[in-house]
């Protein structure tokens, strides 16, 4: 019996619609028909009118869950794609964002964002949001890499008083799978080491995470180098004493993320390590992130857009050889 | 409403001498709308969340003027702590919604609160309201927040001031139905139309809306007609408004017809009104001195938290 990435979201809105009466589901599509991707299968049955459909109105949703939110519930909203959070954008940012620090009232939501490319999903059903996200004060953004962490990282967002966006892949939602739920107990904002190294620090987050284990397998097995990956897991607030610990032990950085490569995650994790962590570089430190395009729909330029091993590896060997 | 008015001018002097910074926004002319929402709903029970020229509907509702003053001048007492200025201010927690800037969104946000009552079991006699004014109309936010109110039949209010003006654009530029109170038909709620300048017409008609949301009948649209007696904010001195709108039906001063109606009705004496015009002032005066006199924010004091937990491990997020 094995339970998938997306199985786990399900999971965990199910323990937190028994649990607590303050958690409610709305988004497109997501009561009967279970969600475009079946993350809410069978909870509209389970839980009768506390999983709603909403109208396709993303602005309209996360101003409602603001408003649920500061009148004391816990909403979970379903963004059908990440890619659609774009038009609840002021919502998020000048509303969810700011008003912690505008009235000293938190607004605890959780905005679930279906992220990243597949196959033939085009410009418009792959983006990577989350670097937008934790661009803004006030914003938790997390992005879970396993079946454990979307699991119980779901579970912490709703428990924040404050707004989470939740950036689930959707390439890992059925191909990813674990035998049974566990935690090691990491709290949001804490990065893992997922594969311990020596000669060179892969930071990662998201599906990226598997990617770059991948690359690290086979530099191991073709060149005998140890590399170190590290799963950021929660990109705003970023673990820099993680990343700066990993970069002391190798010397060397690799930033690895799917998104757009003008800014964005990947860039910051550079800038912070050069500029608290020069002295721990015996290499200038490296960024790979997808082409600056929008993202093909065709799957041969889709491949060849985002990171893959193959440019890992050819990104490590470069930054090894330095 | 005449608290309002005196407050506003007061604030328009301060903000002229220098002694305001950013802007003042005021409800000149709009009074009557305004105080004829916040004075129908409950604090305490209903959720409100008023626009730029809502001084006299905050006032009407419950909201301390001191709130007002302290925000304008920045005082460390007042609700957004400096923080946040002028007419962005509230107390969510006692249903006072404090607005961002970017029209139309309070609309969802109210029609949020609403959601969350009626989940909780306790949305039966709750209304919800905002005010818009014409420019607003015209935004997504609008039309999402009013749709999904409609869809979900939730007791929300919105009244549309509609001013002839979103800061220099007039309404023909902004929309091309005849009259905004078509729309409400459109979004299949109930629409109401008042003469924003006639203080019985705005207390009926805008009553009438918080009665209907009140009793379960669904979101309410009410169209006030009137024209803004200020420029955009005092930085504006409206000199695009043509004289003959000044000079018409909607160019008339809700604050000179109020009175009139008050006496001419029976509901107060002109010794009366001129009794609390000098009580007001007095408060007034006070309200301002005193926020003067507060401390101020200071940088090196402000803990910058943009969250309520801290999840960072290091210093900065």
């Amino acid at each position: 019996m094995s339970i998938t990435y997306v199985d786990a979201i399900r999971e965990a809105q199910e323990k937190l619609l028994k649990e607590d009466p303050r958690v409610f589901l709305y988004g497109q599509d997501i009561a009967q028909f279970g969600g475009a991707f079946k993350a809410t299968k069978g909870l509209a049955e389970e839980f009768p009118g506390r999983v709603l459909d909403s109208p396709i109105s993303e602005d309209a949703m996360i101003g409602m869950a603001i408003g649920a939110a500061v009148d004391g519930m816990r909403p979970i909203i379903e963004m059908q794609f990440a890619d659609f959070s774009s038009v609840a954008f002021n919502q998020i940012v000048n509303q969810a964002g700011t008003h912690f620090y505008r009235t000293g009232v938190p607004v605890p939501i959780t905005v679930r964002l279906p992220s990243g490319g597949t196959p033939g999903s085009g410009p418009f059903h792959s983006q990577s949001m989350e670097a937008i996200y934790s661009h803004y004060p006030g914003i938790v953004v997390v992005t879970p890499a396993t079946v454990s962490d979307a699991y119980h990282m779901l579970i912490q967002s709703v428990e924040l008083d404050d707004p989470v966006v939740y950036c689930e892949h959707k390439f890992l939602y059925r191909w990813l799978k674990s035998n049974s739920i566990n935690g090691d107990g990491l709290p949001l904002g804490c990065a893992r080491i997922t594969r311990p190294g020596k000669h060179a620090t892969i930071v990662a987050y998201s599906a990226m995470v598997h990617e770059a284990v991948r690359a690290a397998d086979r530099l191991k097995e073709e060149s005998g180098w140890d590399i170190e990956v590290v799963d950021l897991r929660t990109v705003k607030p970023l673990d820099m004493d993680t990343v700066l610990a990993s970069v002391a032990r190798t010397g060397r950085l690799l930033a690895v993320g799917e998104a757009f490569p003008w800014g964005g995650v990947t860039a910051e994790v550079v800038s912070r390590v050069v500029s608290e962590g020069f002295h721990l570089l015996d290499a200038p430190p490296k960024r790979l992130n997808s082409r600056d395009t929008p993202v093909p729909f065709h799957p041969n330029l889709w491949a060849a857009h985002r990171p893959t091993p193959e440019t890992i590896c050819l990104a490590m060997r470069e930054l090894l050889s330095f | 409403m005449l608290k309002a008015r005196q407050l506003e001018m007061k604030l328009s002097s301060l903000y002229k001498a220098g002694k305001i910074v950013g802007g003042v926004y005021v409800g000149k002319g709009q009074e009557a709308v305004s105080a004829s929402l916040g004075g129908a709903l409950i604090k305490g029970r209903d959720v409100y969340s008023p626009l730029i020229r809502d001084q006299a509907g905050r006032t009407a509702f419950g909201e301390d003027i001191m709130d007002c003053t302290r925000t304008y001048l920045g005082s460390q007492l007042g609700p957004m702590r400096g923080r946040d200025g002028n007419i962005h201010r509230g107390r969510p927690k006692e249903g006072l919604l404090a607005m961002i800037s970017h029209l139309g969104a309070q609309l969802p946000m109210v029609t949020g609160t609403l959601l969350s009552r009626r989940l909780k079991g306790s949305l039966e006699g709750t209304v919800g309201a905002t005010c818009v004014g014409d420019g607003a109309t015209s935004t997504g936010a609008f039309h999402e927040g009013l749709n999904a109110a409609a869809v979900e039949k939730l007791p929300l209010v919105v009244v549309v001031a509609n001013n002839q003006f979103a800061y220099s654009t007039p309404n023909d530029r902004q929309f091309a139905c005849k009259d905004l109170l078509d729309r409400a038909k459109g979004y299949g709620v109930d629409g109401h139309s008042v003469d924003g300048t006639d203080f019985l017409d705005c207390l009926r008609g805008i009553g009438a809306a918080v009665s209907q949301a009140r009793e379960g009948r669904g979101p309410q649209m009410v169209v006030a007609k009137l024209l803004r007696l200020s420029g955009h904010g005092e930085h504006d001195d409206g000199s695009y408004v043509p004289d003959t709108l000044r000079a018409g039906h909607v160019g008339r001063d809700c604050m000179k017809i109020a009175p009139e109606q008050l006496v001419d009705e029976g509901y107060a004496t002109a010794e009366e009104i001129e009794a609390w015009r000098e009580e007001i002032t007095d408060e007034v005066q006070r309200a301002l001195a005193k926020a003067q006199q507060e401390p101020v924010p200071d940088p090196w004091h402000e803990k910058w938290d943009a969250f309520s937990n801290n999840l960072s491990t290091t210093s900065e997020a």
